[in-house]
Order: C-alpha cells, then structure tokens, then sequence
C-alpha cells in the first residue's frame, strides 16, 4: 500500500457503511488533491461485501483497504484500536480522518494515544497549509464561542475526527474504478476484554437526531410534557425528529437522546426549528451550524432569534395549530 | 474498591465574553467551575462507593487554581484529592495532559476504576478519557449511562449509548469508563462535606514527583499545536415577523411556508401527498 497517504476510516453498522463514511471521503479528497497523494478509505468489520466497498471508490476513494472478520463483527474499541494501530504503523499515512461519531470519538484517541500521534476533534473545516502541507484543522471550543485551527507541525500521522453532516458525500459515480485490498487479520490484535452482551434498539420515539435532515425542537416555552405532541405533529408533517433543550429535558418532557446543545448532542440538520427555546448560549452550541433556522419565540430579546434564518416572534401557541394545519390543508389539495 | 475520577475545572461556558479584537477569551470575572459533565462522573464513582465500599480519589491537572474544583469534589463526598500543578506543565493538549496524568495515576496505585465524564464543557475534545485507557490499557467503554457491579466485584456491565440505542457491554476489573448524564443525579456538597474539603490536606505532585519523560509533558511534548484563534459571526441576517393578531398570524404563517418551500423543506411534504393519492 502507498504511503504517506491520505485515509478515511470508514464506519460500518452491521455490514453496511454509515453515510459518515462517505461524508469523510468528500472531506479528504479535496486533501488527497492539494496533496497530490492518493485516497485510501479502511474497512474494519466482519461480512463486508464486495459491492459495498465498491461504494466507497464510487464516492471517491481511490483504493480500500479492508480487513474483514469474524472477530471484527461489530464495533469493540481495543480490538479495532489494535487493528488500525498496527495499520498506521505499517503503512505510514500522512493524515487519518474519522467521522466525529460515537465510535469515531472513541477509536481515534485511543489510536493517537498509543501512535503518538496528533488528533483534533470534531472539526468542521479542514485545509492544507500551503508552504508546509500540513494539515489545518478547525473547530468549535467553548461552546462554540471560537473557533480554533489547529496543526500538527511534526508528530504523524496527523489526525482528525469530523463533525458528522458538516458536508455532503460526493454524487456517486459507478464508473470510479479502484482497487479492493483484504489485509489479513492477526490473532494477536483480538482483545477479548470487553465482552458485548446485547443491543438495546432505539424506539422511534428515540430516532438517532444527529442523523436527522429535519429537528423540530422544543424548550422550556412548551410549558409541560403534553404539549410536546404539537412539535410530533409539526415533526410528522416534515418527515423531521424531536430535539429538545436541557430545560426540557431536566423537566423530564422528553428524554436525554433528544437532548441538542453542550450537554447534549451536536446536529447539524438542514432545518432546525426551534419553538419556545429562548437560545442558551449552551443550546446555540450544538446547532448553530444548522442549514437553515427556524425560530419561534414570544420574546422578541430573546437570543435564539439573532442567529434564525427565519424568526416569529409570537405565541407558539398560535403559531404551531396554524403552520400544522396549513401544512395538512396543503396536503389535501 | 478504589475508584479514581479524573476532573477538569473550566470556565462557565454562560459567563463566557470574548475579545473580539483578538479573539481570545476575558478571562476577568469569569468563574470557573467544575466541568459540568465530570458532575456525573463524581456522582457515579460516590454512588459505587456507597454501595460497594471503598474511596474515591479526585485528580485535575491545572493551574493551582484548580485545587478550588478538587476541594468541591471532596465537598460532594470524594475521599481524597490530587492536583497535579507545575509550570512545566503549561501549553499541554490533550495527549501530554493524558500522558501526564496517566503517570500519576500509576503513582495513586492499583484501583479499580477511572471513571470520567464525556467530554469538558470548554475544549470539548471528549480525548482524554479514551487516551487514559489506552495510556494504562485498561478496557474502556465509553458514553454509558448504567453501570453494575457484576462477579464479586470483578466485573462491570454498562450500557453505553450509541446512535443507534445502547449497547451492552461486559468489563473486567480494572476499567476505564466516561459516562453521560443519564447515569446519574449530581448531589449537593453537604455543609459537613464542605468543612472536610476546607481543612483537607490535597496532594500536590509537579512534574518532578512523577516518572515522566520530560520531552512528553507540556507544550513542547504536544504533537499539536493551536495557530488561529478566531471568533465566528454569530447573526444571520434573517427574515423576522411579528405576530400580533389575526391578521400577522396568517401573514407570519403564510411567509414562513413559503420559506420551508423555497429551500425545498416541503418536498418531503409533498411526497407524503402523493404517496397518499397514489393509494
């Protein structure tokens, strides 16, 4: 395998591939370009079929490397932190990149621990530095009140986790060709430690809101749990999830998975309605990278408004029955 | 068992101001406090305390300031406090602070498990915990939101959150975990708690108290490097409507569906419609 190349860490749920895993190969090929050094996306898992690591060249990898078995059946982080280690090592890429997922988060520091290496998480822009080659990587800290660009001048590889859905894959194309590489795997990298005893499936009640293209979200001017049921509706009508803020949370209408902000999940939908959630700079931290913006508050100070794409400044109460029932008026003609 | 909770202290994200000249935080007046989520993972390692036995032992690296968090983590019923303070170790990211705080757990001794919180609220990496367990290759899970004594004591299982629900994991003891806050409630320091924190000894180590390389610590043994510091537009310029009566109320309406249509948010809408024609 070439090296100082440039690699994406794909990501797998059972044997399909997350669309991160694509998201993070549009984000590198631009890299690899500047660069001039090819793409290679890895493959960790067990079953993977042939068709589905083409897939990963269609979106614009320009080789996989997979390794692929039994042992890799789902997602364990000694054992895949074993298997990339050893990979980083052997075939010496320049820049690493995962997606900024729950598993993302947990693999890459575990690897860049061990490797030595550089890793800056959960970044939303990345670039080459011109006169160096080195890898620019900016996020969000503080809750979101700077932005940082960080570098790593020496140490390698250089890596990086992505915030999921900060960009689009690339419009797929069959006729990328590329080449399919199965490493073998090694006895000495399964780590049997950790032993996983069972899945705990998400109700629909629970959808995985990061993933979600549409968020209705609801704070503290709901006023109580029931009324939760306007933002289903208005969800429904959209084809959109539940999000919520921590003080609906913490008044327990809705559960902590709904939960966007610092202590909650980051999202970047491309809607983000926001009702009755006056924009804690805490809240504003895990959505404020939304497409568009929606937001309907009575307090026409109130914070959430300043950064809406879209702001009524009204009673939800009025607002929501009228928008739900034009919607449905609309779905009649 | 011995539990150890590696902890942060931070600025209060609220109080926040920036400089917007340069970009950098005013520092002046802000308060800091305990990283809100390593909350729960003091709550989570008294809770086991309590019911299994045992210590809790709070460790931050920081500047001497950050003995103010450690005392309020004795304050909510740890046991004992570490602050791991020196100006060699200034400038660290999160590899040499893990680095460094990974030699001093070594030197609190054998225990049973490091339990930290996600992620702090300022740099908002969520690194060092992974880093800790690869660091003291100790099995990790991280994002649980349950956990349970299981085996006499040899063994935990967990419930860790992931996209898709949760999943159910099996660890021997020692382990790493760093937990979310569905695990648990976050006491109130009690005013007996608060009078042992005051009068408690914390120990202090500096780089020369701990078996470290010195080309690893600070910001010189950090691979990373931060070069830009800037802060990014928060206004968008929208559109804004007021609803006052009946009449705004339909205007508002009607100017915000034609919002959601222009950027195409009604096509799924629209897709529903025909579904339902077609059937």
């Amino acid at each position: 395998m070439h090296k100082q190349a440039l690699w994406t860490v794909a990501e797998l749920e059972g044997a399909h591939l997350r669309d991160t895993s694509f998201e993070i190969i549009a984000r590198g090929r631009r890299l690899a370009d500047k660069l001039g050094v090819p793409l290679i996306s890895i493959a960790i898992g067990s079953g993977i079929e042939e068709v589905e690591l083409q897939r990963l060249i269609h979106h614009g990898a320009d080789s996989v490397a997979a390794v692929d078995t039994g042992a890799l059946q789902g997602y364990q982080t000694e054992t895949y932190s074993n298997v990339l280690t050893s990979l980083i090592e052997r075939y010496e890429p320049q820049i690493v990149l995962a997606a900024a997922t729950v598993n993302g988060r947990s693999l890459l520091p575990h690897v860049a621990m061990r490797l030595r290496a550089g890793l800056t998480a959960d970044c939303t822009e990345l670039d080459i530095e011109e006169e160096t080659g080195n890898l620019l990587q900016t996020r969000p800290a503080i809750g979101g009140n700077i932005l940082a660009t960080i570098k790593t001048p020496e140490a390698r590889p250089q890596m990086a986790t992505v915030r999921p859905r900060s960009t689009l894959p690339l419009p797929e194309d069959p006729k990328r060709r590329g080449e399919i590489e199965r490493i073998p795997f090694e006895a000495q990298w399964h780590d049997r430690r950790v032993k996983k005893l069972g899945m705990k499936e998400n109700t629909v009640e629970q959808l995985n809101i990061q993933a979600a293209e549409i968020i209705v979200a609801g704070g503290r001017g709901m006023k109580k749990k029931e009324n939760f049921s306007l933002l289903e509706k208005l969800a429904a009508e959209l084809g959109g999830v539940i999000g919520a803020s921590r003080e609906a949370v913490d008044r327990a209408w809705i559960s902590y998975p709904h939960q966007v902000g610092l202590s909650g999940k980051t999202v970047v939908p491309a809607l983000y309605i926001a009702v009755g959630i006056s924009g804690a700079i805490q809240h504003l931290a895990g959505m404020k990278t939304a497409g568009e913006i929606v937001a309907i508050n009575r307090d026409p100070q109130a914070p959430i408004l300043e950064i809406a794409d879209f702001a009524v400044v009204g009673d939800l109460f009025q607002v929501l029955p009228r928008l739900i029932a034009r919607l449905r008026e609309e779905r009649q003609l | 068992m011995k539990i150890i909770v590696p902890i942060k202290q931070v600025p209060e994200t609220g109080n926040v101001k920036m400089d917007t000249e340069t970009g950098t935080i005013i520092r002046d007046g802000s308060e800091s406090i305990i990283n809100p989520l390593d909350l729960y993972a003091i709550e989570t390692a008294i809770e086991l305390k309590e019911k299994h036995g045992g210590s809790v032992t709070a460790i931050s690296m920081g500047p001497p300031a950050a003995e103010k968090a450690l005392r309020e983590a004795v304050a909510m019923g740890c046991d004992e406090a570490v602050l791991i303070t020196d100006r060699k170790f200034a400038g660290s990211d999160t590899w040499a602070t893990s680095y460094t705080l990974s030699a001093a757990i070594k030197k609190i001794g054998p225990f049973d498990f490091i339990v930290a919180g996600e992620r702090a609220t300022d740099g908002d990496t969520g690194q060092v915990g992974p880093n800790l367990a690869a660091a003291l290759n100790l099995p990790m899970a991280t994002f649980i939101r349950t956990i349970d004594v299981v085996k006499e004591a040899s063994a935990i299982q967990v419930e860790r959150l992931v996209e898709e629900g949760y999943e159910q994991l099996e660890l021997p003891l020692p382990a790493l975990v760093t937990v979310v806050k569905e695990i648990a409630y976050p006491r109130l320091p009690t005013l007996r708690g608060k009078q042992r924190a005051k009068k408690m000894e914390l120990l202090r180590w500096g780089a020369d108290d701990l078996d470290l390389d010195v080309t690893k610590i600070g910001l010189k043994g950090s691979p990373t490097r931060v070069v830009k510091i800037v802060s990014p537009r928060v206004t968008r310029e929208g559109s804004r409507v007021e609803v006052k009566n009946e009449e705004t109320l339909e205007k508002a309406v009607e100017e915000l569906l034609t919002f959601l249509n222009e950027r195409g948010f009604l096509a799924e809408h629209k897709r529903l419609t025909e579904g339902e024609k077609g059937a």
